[in-house]
């Protein structure tokens, strides 16, 4: 009850004093050279305001008060500590509480952190910035309120969907939002430097590091979505190109391609205009992505409590800042030094502009094919869907060329540059695909378009390889992470062609065989826990050599509220999962059993793993 | 020229090398194609809802039947509307979803080649 | 004079993206399948309910007759809400209601029909679902107005005073 007040006074604290800061700001901005300590203070005070109010609904949750709606419809006594806190933001409000505490935060610490800037562009960046508090104080406080009483107050809450109780699904949005809003500080600094017109190679070695920073948890975020997917939602996939993940991927796609064009402004000053539009666009989906996931405009496995007077909030407010943003551009930014643009076409230069090229290609499509459904019912009413093949016909055939120039790429100099030591260059190429050759010979299936991808996938591993002994330390973060890129690309690659799986029904005692593997069906057992009762399938399976696993899958029936899961019982070795998920039949007595061996599942998640950690070597590096 | 056309065989003939697989995995194919219209954001393949397990016994069958993939698409289509495909075919409602993006790499490549490159 | 071409037509493309958008807001998103096109029936071959026999879709349906195809079953919920309107179809008698059994026991269909009555004129079977999706249905319950083997209309979930007016509507 008390943690429900002061949290929602906490709220209204931290709003009025958003716009105080404008006031202030305002006052600084035309008064001073020195940036004024009562907007540090304030905006520390709102930063705390928001954690107050946080900490009140997680402490909600751990009490399980149920007399605050949001802990009513999403927890349960029942529940493990470890989940009620979860809970918080496994919410459409609470998430949104997490939106603004990272919104507080990361303008806090960019106003301590940031040295050597002009004061004025300071203030500007905490303006723009305040302007998105303030939006989502009101979007919180107006439509999606937290803190709402319920009376009389119920004893028992309806509990927490029991596939987000997940441990990587846990630490998910925090980690993904830590990425997602820390874009707004790109946004907000972009904004402010191009009305000072101050954008210049030190601003993009400021900006970087916060580039570095988003990026970095926005990779870590979409690798804890996606491992959730493969544990949880019982389907051995980890990418579905469900709408929910493709907005995730949208601003990684962005901040990816800025992350390299920011390395030609750092340097040259050039491509000024293009950073401006990169940096707003990247926010500009994570806010969209919002908008599309929280407004229920899709349908999609991941639901939120959908309300359409939220999704017109966002809306509205994303086009604002959208507006906004084209008038600060077209008004401020003059590209004057269009002449000095020409490269020669072999430079590093060129080979980051095909790097975007390609980028904006692959986001372009990802866009479109998650909203095109919307358009063409608005426009004519007919109602199609948008699936892996669309992405996968489109997307694949360019990731071709763009490994190749992932290999070649790095290794050309700045303005003007000549391929020396082709001979290893060349040697290989046709290493590389007598090898993809090698490697899929026994396999009929798409083998031309499978060879090619794969030989150009291990050209950059190698190439990449090679760079570790030969170059050693020198770009030591990028060659990390597009040998983690090739790693990742490889994996996934021989992770669908070498995939085997076995479907079929079968009864307690039962045994499947076929020519590679005996699966026996032993027995069924039961299991009651605090918040679930659960049916537990015993399998011995063995394959050709002889090898035997045992397997212990499990049909749950959560209590709170009540749903039934199918738990798969997964067996991870460094070389290949083994994936087994049952189900059962309406009106039958034999359960549906599904086996998959899934080869380099876990350098899959390893090389994502490696991705960001090149990004964290490179923010370290700029500290140095 | 020769080597050309020789591609352009290799290239003709390859989708036949693909059509001697297990029947599984091509019912495993289908199915994953094929949205489930129970619980909207999972292929029929993903599903275990009745119905999708009641699909996967249909496209059995009317692969029994030997139809073949596009076929059996088709007969979906006309059940359920397009809406249950997952890979929406080149129609004229379809056009700008999947030439749009090939537009943007063509203007982007033109874009980048005019305004920055040199050739020397 | 192009300097003002560039940022007016960027803001009209936004403005267009919000309409789409904003328009987009309005309707619902979960799909369902067109209800009022007409379509040739399913020819298929199943057992009849009582007494096991096989039968051939065509030996249920004439031509010139108007039928309602019922898809129900014992386990769904719905099934038991809609079950009343169907005897009181029924009574009426212009219209020959058939039952499709979907995925059920025998056992439990036999005892609901015994608790709530039978309104159909024949039942016959659909043990694994797949003539449901022959019909083009995906759930229970599923009604259908056939006349001269044509779908007329479809009715999704369990029907209502609405759908059973309108029925009676198409009857006259």
């Amino acid at each position: 009850m008390i943690y429900s007040l002061v949290g929602y006074y906490s709220l209204i604290l931290g709003l009025i004093i958003g716009l105080s800061l404008f006031y202030f700001s305002y006052k600084n901005f035309n008064n001073s050279n020195v940036l004024d300590t009562k907007i540090l203070s304030f905006t520390f005070l709102q930063l705390f305001f928001v954690v107050i109010s946080f900490l009140c609904l997680i402490f909600s949750f751990v009490i399980s008060d149920f007399s605050n709606v949001t802990v009513f419809n999403n927890s349960h006594t029942t529940k493990p500590l470890f989940y009620k806190i979860s809970g918080t933001w496994g919410n459409h409000e609470g998430s949104l509480l997490l939106w603004l505490l990272v919104l507080t935060l990361f303008i806090f610490i960019f106003l301590v952190r940031t040295k050597n800037q002009p004061v004025k562009y300071k203030i500007l960046t905490l303006v723009f910035q305040q302007i998105i508090i303030v939006g989502f104080f009101l979007f919180l406080i107006k439509t999606s309120n937290p803190f709402n009483y319920i009376f009389p107050i119920p004893t028992e809450g309806l509990g927490l969907n029991p596939i987000l109780q997940d441990p990587a699904l846990a630490i998910h949005p925090p980690i993904l939002y830590l990425g997602y809003v820390g874009s707004s500080i790109i946004f907000s600094s972009v904004l402010a430097a191009t009305s000072l017109k101050i954008i210049s190679t030190s601003w993009a070695s400021h900006i970087k590091k916060w580039i570095l920073i988003s990026w970095i948890f926005l990779t870590l975020g979409i690798l804890l979505g996606s491992i959730w997917a493969y544990y949880e939602l019982g389907w051995g996939g980890f990418w579905f190109w469900d709408p929910v993940e493709n907005v995730s991927l949208m601003p990684w796609l962005a901040l990816t391609t800025l992350l390299h064009c920011i390395l030609v402004l750092e340097k040259k000053s050039i491509l000024t205009s293009w950073v401006i539009i990169l940096s707003i666009a990247t926010f500009t989906l994570s806010m969209c992505g919002t908008f599309l996931v929280r407004s229920g405009i899709l349908n999609s496995v991941h639901t939120f409590a959908n309300d359409p007077e939220r999704g017109l909030f966002i809306l509205v407010f994303l086009f604002i800042l959208i507006f906004l943003s084209i008038l600060i551009f077209f008004f401020f930014h003059k590209d004057n030094n269009r002449k000095s643009y020409s490269f020669f076409w072999l430079s590093k230069e060129t080979s980051i502009l095909i790097n975007n090229w390609f980028m904006m290609y692959f986001l372009s499509v990802v866009l479109i094919g998650t909203v095109y459904p919307i358009f063409l019912d608005v426009i004519s009413s007919q109602k199609i869907s948008v699936g892996p093949p669309f992405y996968h016909k489109l997307i694949i055939p360019f990731l071709i060329p763009f490994l190749l120039m992932m290999a070649i790429g790095p290794k050309l100099k700045w303005i003007k540059s000549q391929l020396e030591d082709k001979v290893y260059l060349i040697s290989f190429l046709i290493i590389s695909i007598l090898l993809a050759f090698l490697i899929l010979k026994n396999f009929n299936q798409n083998i031309l378009i499978n060879t090619i991808l794969i030989s150009s996938a291990l050209y950059l591993f190698f190439i990449t390889l090679r760079d570790f002994f030969v170059k050693k330390y020198k770009n030591i973060s990028q060659n990390i992470a597009h040998f983690g890129f090739s790693l990742l690309i490889l994996s996934i690659l021989f992770n669908n062609i070498f995939a085997s799986e076995i479907i079929t029904n079968l009864k307690v005692g039962e045994t499947f065989e076929n020519s590679k593997t005996k699966i026996v069906f032993e027995s069924v057992d039961q299991k009651k826990e605090k918040n679930y009762n659960a049916i537990i399938a015993n399998f011995s399976i063995s394959n050709l050599n002889g090898e035997e696993d045992r397997f212990s899958p499990e049909l749950r029936i959560y209590n709170q509220p009540i749903i039934a899961t199918s738990e798969a019982d997964i067996k991870t070795t460094l070389m290949s999962d083994k994936f087994i998920v049952i189900n059962l039949v309406q009106n039958q007595d034999f359960f549906n059993v599904r086996y998959q061996v899934k080869p380099f599942m876990l350098w899959i998640w390893l090389s994502v793993i490696l991705i960001s950690f090149a990004g964290i070597i490179s923010f370290l590096q700029k500290r140095l | 020229m020769k080597f050309f056309k020789f591609f352009l065989i290799v290239i003709i003939l390859f989708p036949l090398s693909s059509v001697n697989s297990e029947g599984n995995d091509k019912r495993n194919e289908i199915t994953k194609n094929l949205r489930c219209l129970i619980c909207q954001g999972q292929s029929v393949y993903d599903s275990d809802s009745e119905f999708a397990n009641s699909l996967k016994i249909v496209v059995d069958k009317k692969l029994q039947e030997g139809l073949s993939e596009d076929q059996i698409y088709e007969y979906f289509k006309t059940k359920y509307g397009e809406w249950i495909l997952y890979d929406p075919g080149l129609n004229k409602n379809t056009y700008i979803l999947w030439l749009l993006p090939i537009l943007i790499f063509l203007i982007g490549g033109a874009i980048i080649y005019k305004s920055f490159i040199v050739k020397k | 004079m192009k300097n003002k071409i560039l940022p007016f037509s960027v803001i009209i493309i936004f403005g267009i993206i919000f309409f789409i958008f904003y328009k987009g807001l309005e309707d619902s998103k979960i799909y369902t399948p067109d209800v009022n096109t007409k379509k040739e029936i399913p020819l298929f071959n199943t057992k009849e309910f009582f007494s096991g026999e096989n039968v051939n879709s065509s030996s249920i349906f004439e031509l010139d007759k108007v039928y309602l195809l019922n898809i129900w079953s014992s386990w769904c919920v719905p099934c038991r809400q809609e079950h009343p309107l169907l005897m009181n179809l029924n009574l009426e008698n212009k219209l020959n209601i058939i039952g499709m059994n979907y995925k059920d026991n025998l056992k439990n269909a036999e005892n609901f029909l015994k608790e709530l009555g039978n309104p159909y004129k024949e039942i016959f079977i659909d043990l694994d679902g797949t003539i449901a999706i022959e019909w083009g249905a995906y759930g229970v319950p599923e009604s259908f107005l056939i006349y001269n083997n044509e779908i007329i209309k479809k009715y999704i979930g369990p029907l209502n005073q609405e759908s059973i007016d309108e029925i009676n509507l198409f009857i006259k």
